[in-house]
């Protein structure tokens, strides 16, 4: 990646190599102080302070709620369903609703339920599985699995120019900068 | 106990060897998965396992082929190694599951090294397990019909019976343990990924990975899923065996009809999945040399949990007896009778050596850390809950109220030949997994490397002070 690129329409930010966590997270803090809005950090472990720098929110937790909740709901719809309207039997007069008969069924349901759209939800809102995304196109990025941090200042951001970016990104000592091609 | 020693008094063993660095544990993890030679030893089990796949494969095509009179269930044991056997295996599927969701909630961080293991071990034992109750309808090719599904017939399941509830909590385990197990594995495929030296390797973990990229974004996401799942888990895990303990507690049949039954089958299926951990964990851990990243300290600490719960089970089989009479009904009574001199008395007493006597070798330290012995104690602690399985499902079916209706159980070469099938089929899973597969958490031990180092470091301090006293 050569500093001297002409044109910044296919870019899809500039990225700078920390070599720990602390320094991401100056890294961060300065490009903050900058101006910068529009950044993504990429670490090989998750990280909350890291999270808290960037200002990460997420009420993730709410979906798997709601996971439960429809799955505790359509437990107890199915059981009442068939054990009450599709195919009542009497047995020696016990009642058709009979509920605390229900109860594991629901609760395994609630359980399953969450647990899909956990799993489901999370790699839903992440857009993962995604075969292709632009940050792997620089070599350096390999090692962002393993004991490398990187961040990204995106294309997108308002103050986003190719050539001051990168410079600015200098400003905080990072292992190495290069331009993200998209 | 130690609730108000401050941890730096109690010398412990660290989590992770002195000397590790992130890299040094990812090199170590991964190598095993991306080095190209194969080991002898591993292929040789391999085959061996493979061998015993095929068994099961005969043992599955002879009992499609002339139905389940091959067995040797009839009335009155209608029940003999199947469900014997399923009781077994989703017993030891559970250490899986309370070593990564419990231990993850309780803030254990010893469980890093293990869990991932122990839950494709739990996968495995599942699959064991399930296979069990579908052979046993006899006609396998029916099983959709457990679920409720629309149908021809207009019939639906009935929902207020143990069986229909064993079938939900089973799957629902099944997939959440599935889940859990991918979830945790999606970093380290990347890791993998970018680690592969050839195409393939990169192609096939990068699939796997599904373009995992660690964006602090995904993180904040991912951790809270990870979390609830273990969240989710752990009620699990406990309705599930207890479940399973329904289908005999709300039956009628003498020595089933208890209420002790559900804490009893919960902490006797803790008890025999962590010796089955270690029953496998220790030779692997020797075989790929993992010393520094399986401890002294976890090796320990499971020794001490199959203490405990050994000691609950012991505790559930003290109930029993005391149930036999307090009862105060003749059947009853004469069910404890019959365990303790009836036919399977020689079961009865081969339960209480392998699971009364023995786990009590476990109260001292040397025994812990023998690798050894501990490796013979979670074998017999194995056979053990098997026995006691056996002594549960067959004297109680053996000899119910109607002495007309009494007969004896006899398995026949068709049972054992399913059992060892599936032994084999779990084992040869398992080396399966851990050569394709990283068998220790990648991300997770890296995120405990700054913490232990510190550990590390006393502990060396520790037995260097320790040495000089000896």
């Amino acid at each position: 990646m050569s500093a001297d690129h002409k044109n910044d329409e296919g870019l899809h930010g500039v990225m700078a190599e920390f070599g720990d966590e602390a320094a991401l997270i100056a890294g961060i803090e300065q490009a903050k102080r900058d101006g910068f809005t529009d950044m993504e950090a990429y670490t090989p472990v998750p990280s909350h302070d890291v999270i808290h720098a960037l200002g990460v929110k997420n009420r993730f937790s709410m979906v798997v709620f709601c996971g439960g909740l429809a799955g505790a709901c359509s437990g107890f719809l199915l059981q009442y369903v068939v054990s009450v309207l599709v195919y009542p039997v009497n047995i020696g007069g016990r009642p058709y609703n009979s509920w605390p008969a229900f109860i594991v069924i629901v609760f395994e349901c609630t359980i399953l339920f969450a647990a899909l759209s956990a799993v489901i939800g999370m790699l839903f809102l992440n857009g993962l599985p995604q075969p292709y995304h632009p940050v792997f196109n620089v070599p350096q990025f390999l090692r962002a699995s393993q004991d490398r941090f990187f961040l990204v200042v995106h294309a997108t951001d308002p103050k986003f120019d190719p050539r001051s970016t990168m410079e600015r990104l200098q400003a905080s000592a990072p292992l190495s900068v290069a331009e993200v091609a998209n | 106990m130690s609730a108000n020693i401050p941890p730096s008094v109690i010398r412990r063993d660290p989590v992770i060897g002195p000397g590790h660095t992130a890299g040094s544990v990812i090199d170590k993890i991964s190598s095993i998965v991306l080095s190209r030679d194969i080991q002898r030893g591993w292929f040789l089990l391999l085959a061996l396992s493979g061998m015993g796949v095929m068994l099961l494969g005969v043992s599955v095509g002879w009992l499609l082929t002339r139905g389940v009179g091959v067995w040797g269930i009839n009335e009155p044991v209608a029940w003999g190694f199947d469900i014997i056997n399923f009781v077994w295996w989703i017993g030891i599927g559970h250490a899986g599951t309370l070593i990564s969701a419990i231990l993850l909630l309780l803030h254990q961080e010893w469980r890093t090294s293990i869990n991932r293991f122990s839950e494709a071990m739990t996968l495995f034992a599942v699959m064991c397990a399930g296979m069990f109750p579908l052979l046993h309808l006899g006609r396998p090719w029916l099983a959709f019909w457990l679920f409720p599904l629309p149908n021809t017939m207009s019939m639906w399941p009935q929902f207020r019976s143990p069986l229909m509830w064993d079938v939900f909590a089973v799957s629902t385990y099944g997939t959440v343990s599935a889940l859990f197990w991918y979830v945790g594995l999606i970093p380290d495929f990347a890791t993998l990924r970018d680690k592969a030296q050839n195409k393939i390797g990169r192609v096939i973990f990068g699939m796997a990975a599904m373009g995992w990229r660690g964006a602090t974004q995904h993180w904040a996401r991912y951790e809270v899923a990870y979390l609830l799942l273990a969240g989710l888990a752990t009620p699990l895990v406990v309705s599930v065996h207890t479940v399973v303990s329904f289908d005999f507690a709300v039956s009628v049949i003498p020595g089933w009809h208890t209420t002790v039954m559900p804490p009893y089958f919960v902490a006797g299926a803790v008890y025999s999945g962590f010796a089955m951990v270690l029953t496998l964990m220790l030779p692997v851990r020797a075989a790929y040399r993992l010393q520094d990243l399986i401890t002294m300290r976890h090796i320990d600490n499971m020794g001490k949990i199959m203490l405990v719960t050994g000691m609950i089970v012991v505790y559930g089989y003290a109930m029993e007896l005391f149930f036999g009479w307090y009862a105060g009904s003749t059947a009853e009574g004469f069910m404890v009778h019959n365990r303790l001199f009836g036919s399977a008395a020689g079961a009865y007493k081969g339960l209480l050596f392998c699971n009364l006597l023995t786990p009590q070798l476990l109260w001292f330290k040397k025994v812990r850390r023998s690798l050894w012995l501990l490796f013979v104690i979670s074998i017999i602690v194995n056979i053990g809950m098997w026995l006691e399985r056996y002594v549960i499902v067959v004297t109680c079916l053996e000899r119910d109220y109607l002495p007309s209706s009494w007969g004896d159980f006899h398995p026949t070469i068709w049972d054992w030949s399913l059992f060892i099938g599936t032994i084999s089929f779990f084992l040869f899973m398992m080396l399966l997994f851990i050569r394709f597969i990283p068998m220790i958490p990648i991300f997770e031990m890296r995120s405990l490397l700054p913490k232990s180092q510190a550990g590390a470091k006393a502990a060396a301090a520790d037995q260097s002070t320790d040495a000089s006293k000896h």
